[in-house]
């Protein structure tokens, strides 16, 4: 792999008494689907926060193509070319396609909207990652949620980032409407930018991802290449039946409480 | 569930772009849009207003012995009756498109009502520089009534229901002792609602409108098919083209048959017009509606969302000032009622009754205008019939629980996933 275009080394992040993250590293190149899993509170949302600049690190460092950079606050990130999709979707259900797609950011022509070189771009952008929807100008409520989730990834990369973001897209989809959005999410990739998608679902992440990275109670707890990895390997990691070289009989549960009593 | 379900989950669940979709299907979908969703998405409309307009005018002409109230000088006092209320409406629009109220915009009429008399008749303040002023002291009350709403946190309820007390206290402060100032019967504020434009201006003013949306289909179908988009069949513009002149056409026939376009309509209908293009034209508007929609998400895109909110409610209450200017000119005086009792309640119910979402994001300023023509109508025809006002609150009554029930309805459907919300 050439120089990642992310690379975070050592990051750590206290809520209060609380380490959510210490001394994490994580790397994203140009083209790849990064997975990161872990289990609640692992600190996934944590770490997604510090790279969109939604909540900034207390330490460590975060290179971007190579030079060393800082992420202070959500403008830092999009400056840089880094695009979040929220698991909330973030969009106006009464507007429409094109509209969303450009809220915040329309074309403006002699001092108004120019709604058809907006509806044209859009329909460009929809096609070269094959959304198919009835058409651009439907409103967003009559969707079904896995347009919307296309319409909110597809806003993403209207700016042409060079990392996508992705919290949970496929949580609240049904079988087909997951499938399309993976379809949708190696599109992405195969446009250049780097991908990081978190995700509970193994049977998602493993047909996406190149690299899966586990987080565990705020550390790196393994990582795996997708292609090699079995979903046993990630589950033990995820949980730390791994780590603490326990029966398989211990459940996470005390696991979980042990471990942030030794971090205290 | 009817058959319209199932074929719109077949449509979803294609996998995407193996093959691009048969023409046939495509035709087929845009139909089915075209009939179920545009109904039971939400999107109806003016529809429903122009319908119940339509059925109000008919009924009333029936039940009035005399048949009078389908006569072009009634219908020409009408426009004119409504104006005030109009004017409240297209203001009070702008707000509820956010998903809030304002309360305030009746007393904040009366306020300006009793503030333009006093400039103009006890300070010689001369007339239009009277109006100008008023208009600056509504942008001025919405605007700190929007502040405290938007950047501390008031409830818009709350703090627009303070300003309903307070301005309405001031207004009477302002009036007494005399609680009453007539104001001249022949400057510009009387010629507001008294003046009338000549036949030939009013068929050139219509002819300009018809022309300039003439003039905007055309380009718009130019640019569209020069960037290869899809537009409108012709046949369907051609539609719209005659609807609209033959209801611009009708209706300066007949306010000519009687005294001409009245200035008052002339005025109303110049600020519905202008902020339906702030509305759905400009960055601003689009604000407007984004905020009306998802709140969340108009802020992560970066809206500045609370200095739309504010600016919202200057401009809502800036046009309360100005349906106060026309209370004045219609009476001649500005008085302790002015914008009192029902102003505030009728200009609400316009915009809900023509098709703006009390929930936010939804309705336009020409469905307020119609809906103050549903409110003067029943206001002038039960006048004519000679019923009492208690009368007349409670068919309003009907009428507006009937659109909120509409609005609801909608609302609920457009709720539901994409799946279900096609209910026939």
């Amino acid at each position: 792999m050439t120089i990642p275009i992310l690379a975070l080394s050592g990051i750590s992040k206290r809520f209060g008494s609380v380490r959510a993250l210490s001394d994490v590293d994580l790397e994203v190149g140009a083209g790849e689907v990064v997975a990161l899993v872990g289990d609640n509170g692992a600190g996934k949302s944590t770490l997604v926060k510090v790279i969109a600049g939604v909540d900034p690190a207390d330490s460590g460092e975060i290179r971007w193509l190579g030079n060393h950079v800082s992420i202070g606050k959500p403008h830092d990130a999009t400056a840089l070319g880094i695009a979040t999709v929220y698991q909330d979707l973030s969009l106006c259900d009464n507007l429409d396609v094109v509209a969303n797609l450009f809220l915040g950011n329309e074309a403006i022509r002699f001092g108004v909207l120019d709604e058809i070189g907006m509806e044209r771009r859009a329909r460009e952008l929809l096609s070269s990652l094959s959304v198919t929807l009835p058409s651009p100008r439907v409103p967003v409520s009559a969707l079904s949620g896995g347009q919307r989730q296309s319409v909110a990834i597809a806003r993403a990369m209207l700016g042409s980032p060079k990392l996508v973001i992705l919290d949970e897209p496929t949580a609240a989809l049904g079988v087909a409407q997951t499938a399309q959005v993976l379809t949708l999410i190696e599109r992405l990739r195969d446009q250049g930018p780097g991908v990081i998608l978190i995700s509970h679902n193994l049977i998602d992440v493993k047909a996406v991802a190149d690299r899966v990275v586990v987080l565990r109670l705020g550390h790196n707890a393994g990582e795996f290449v997708a292609g090699n990895a079995t979903e046993q390997n990630i589950v033990s990691a995820i949980t730390g039946a791994a780590a603490a070289a326990a029966s398989r009989g211990r459940s996470t549960g005390t696991g979980t409480i042990s471990i942030t009593e030794g971090e205290r | 569930m009817s058959v319209v379900p199932e074929k719109q989950e077949s449509r979803l669940q294609d996998p995407p772009a193996v093959t691009p979709p048969a023409t046939g299907r495509q035709a087929r979908a845009r139909k089915q849009r075209s009939l179920t969703a545009w109904l039971h998405v939400g999107e109806l409309g003016t529809l429903p207003v122009v319908v119940s307009l339509m059925s109000i005018w008919v009924l009333f002409q029936i039940l009035d012995p005399n048949h009078r109230f389908l006569t072009a000088a009634n219908l020409s006092n009408m426009v004119v009756q409504s104006a005030a209320v109009g004017m409240l409406a297209v203001g009070i629009t702008l707000v509820l498109l956010l998903g809030e109220t304002d309360l305030s915009v009746g007393s904040v009429s009366g306020l300006a009502a009793a503030v333009l008399a006093i400039l103009v008749i006890r300070h010689s303040v001369p007339e239009v520089l009277a109006i100008g002023l008023v208009v600056l002291l509504g942008l001025a009350v919405g605007a700190v009534q929007g502040t405290i709403y938007a950047a501390i946190g008031v409830p818009s309820f709350v703090v627009t229901l303070a300003g309903l007390i307070g301005w309405q206290g001031l207004q009477l402060y302002l009036l007494s002792p005399q609680g009453a100032i007539n104001i001249p019967d022949h400057g510009i504020v009387a010629a507001l609602t008294h003046a009338y434009l000549p036949a030939l201006a009013g068929w050139s003013l219509g002819a300009v409108l018809v022309g300039c949306h003439l003039v905007a289909v055309v380009v718009d179908a130019r640019r569209r098919r020069a960037a290869g988009l899809p537009c409108l069949t012709p046949s369907r513009r051609v539609a719209r083209l005659v609807l609209l002149s033959a209801g611009v056409g009708l209706t300066i026939g007949v306010l000519n048959s009687a005294r001409g376009v009245p200035v008052a309509l002339l005025t109303v209908v110049v600020f519905a017009v202008g902020c339906d293009v702030m509305v759905r034209r400009t960055r601003f508007g689009r604000g407007i509606i984004a905020i009306g929609g998802n709140v969340e998400a108009a802020r992560r895109a970066g809206i500045p969302v609370n200095r739309i909110k504010i600016t919202v409610f200057a401009l809502g209450s800036a046009m309360a000032a100005l349906g106060g200017v026309l209370a004045v000119s219609r009476e001649f005086a500005a008085n302790q009622s002015t914008g009192g009792n029902d102003v505030l309640l009728f200009a609400i119910a316009a915009a809900v009754i023509g098709g703006v979402s009390l929930f936010g994001g939804r309705g336009s300023t020409y469905g307020a205008l119609l809906g103050a023509a549903v409110i003067g109508s029943i206001n002038n025809g039960m006048y004519l019939l000679q019923l009492d006002s208690s009368v007349q609150f409670m068919i309003t009554a009907v009428v507006l629980l009937m659109a909120v029930i509409i609005d609801s309805i909608s609302r609920r459907g457009r709720q539901l996933p994409a799946g279900a919300s096609r209910r026939p």
